[in-house]
């Protein structure tokens, strides 16, 4: 649990590992470095803030600027925080890179989702079209909203709204390879987002 | 992207010769038993190749006793040993699934020149 690392989503292809095809999501992650360490007694909790993706000045406003020279680090784009066991493993300023992983660790991935925008009962909820044809006019429609009896909608009832752009973690994802001179991973499976999204890895929490 | 590209380029082999549907090869597939492994030969005719790049696969049809049998391959897959042409065929289209249909003298495919 007190591993993690920042990334970007790269996109997909396929590997053959043991003769066997497999689908990889390519993140290039890392290096991160640390700009914050929380303690208990100072803040309530253990964790690290690092820092991702490096960023020009200009682009940087007056507060976060100061946090970045108090920790005497180069602005990045991205802040995160990670709960870590022992914050004294890490320095303010010390780097993270993509070597804490290794091949065939479980990890989490967690990343947001693309949104979809006010999508209906057919995209959102798995609901079923009506008939198209046959002098049909339900055609996507939601259907009944529930009995006449309570003379009210229950509160849960699946209804179109916006979809998407949801925080979500996967479990227990397989590293299928590590390319440290790159910066890059390779991960089995898919992952949440778009490409050049920003992703977080961190090592599984419920690792069999 | 061009990481995803150098990932691909990587592991495309270079030692597959070029083949297109119709023609009639032997693939060598790299079979594990247990802890051993050796070479399995299959001949037949491509009758589809799809996907591009790293994706590519193509699918050899066979009449095995009488049976069709049609296996895909990856073409990139280290599994396969090796692959050699042994006819070139001359066909209209990309895909010649009719083939399925049709045995005997009426699967029968013209050489390419």
């Amino acid at each position: 649990m007190s591993k993690g690392i920042l990334g970007k989503k790269l996109g997909m292809t396929r590997i053959f590992q043991d003769g066997k095809v497999i689908p990889v999501t390519v993140i290039e992650a890392g290096p991160c470095v640390v700009t914050q360490i929380k303690t208990k007694e100072n803040d309530g909790y253990d964790a690290i803030q690092v820092g991702f993706s490096p960023v020009k000045e200009n682009r940087v406003n007056k507060p976060t600027k100061g946090h970045f020279a108090k920790a005497g680090v180069a602005p990045t784009r991205y802040l995160r925080e990670f709960r870590v066991d022992h914050v004294d493993e890490y320095t303010v300023g010390q780097e993270i890179k993509i070597d804490i992983f290794e091949d065939g660790e479980m990890v989490d991935v967690i990343g947001k989702t693309k949104g979809k925008g006010f999508a209906g009962m057919i995209k959102k909820n798995h609901f079923s079209c009506g008939p198209m044809a046959h002098g049909s006019k339900y055609h996507r429609g939601p259907g009944s909203l529930g009995a006449m009896g309570p003379a009210r909608v229950f509160k849960g009832r699946p209804l179109p709204g916006r979809m998407g752009g949801n925080r979500v973690t996967v479990q227990n994802l397989t590293v299928a390879k590590v390319d440290v001179d790159k910066n890059v991973i390779l991960v089995k499976g898919a992952i949440p987002g778009s490409k050049k999204g920003l992703v977080t890895i961190r090592s599984a929490v419920k690792a069999r | 992207m061009d990481i995803i590209k150098a990932i691909d380029e990587e592991q495309k082999r270079t030692d597959i010769p070029e083949f297109q549907p119709g023609d009639t090869v032997t693939v060598s597939v790299k079979v594990v038993e247990g802890t051993k492994e050796r070479i399995q030969d299959f001949t037949g005719i491509v009758i589809a190749k799809q996907g591009g790049g790293i994706q590519e696969n193509f699918t050899v049809r066979r009449i095995s006793y009488g049976v069709g049998v049609e296996r895909v391959f990856p073409l990139h897959s280290p599994r396969i040993a090796s692959v050699k042409v042994l006819r070139r065929g001359r066909v209209r289209r990309a895909k010649i699934y009719y083939l399925r249909t049709r045995t005997g003298k009426a699967a029968r495919i013209r050489d390419r020149k």
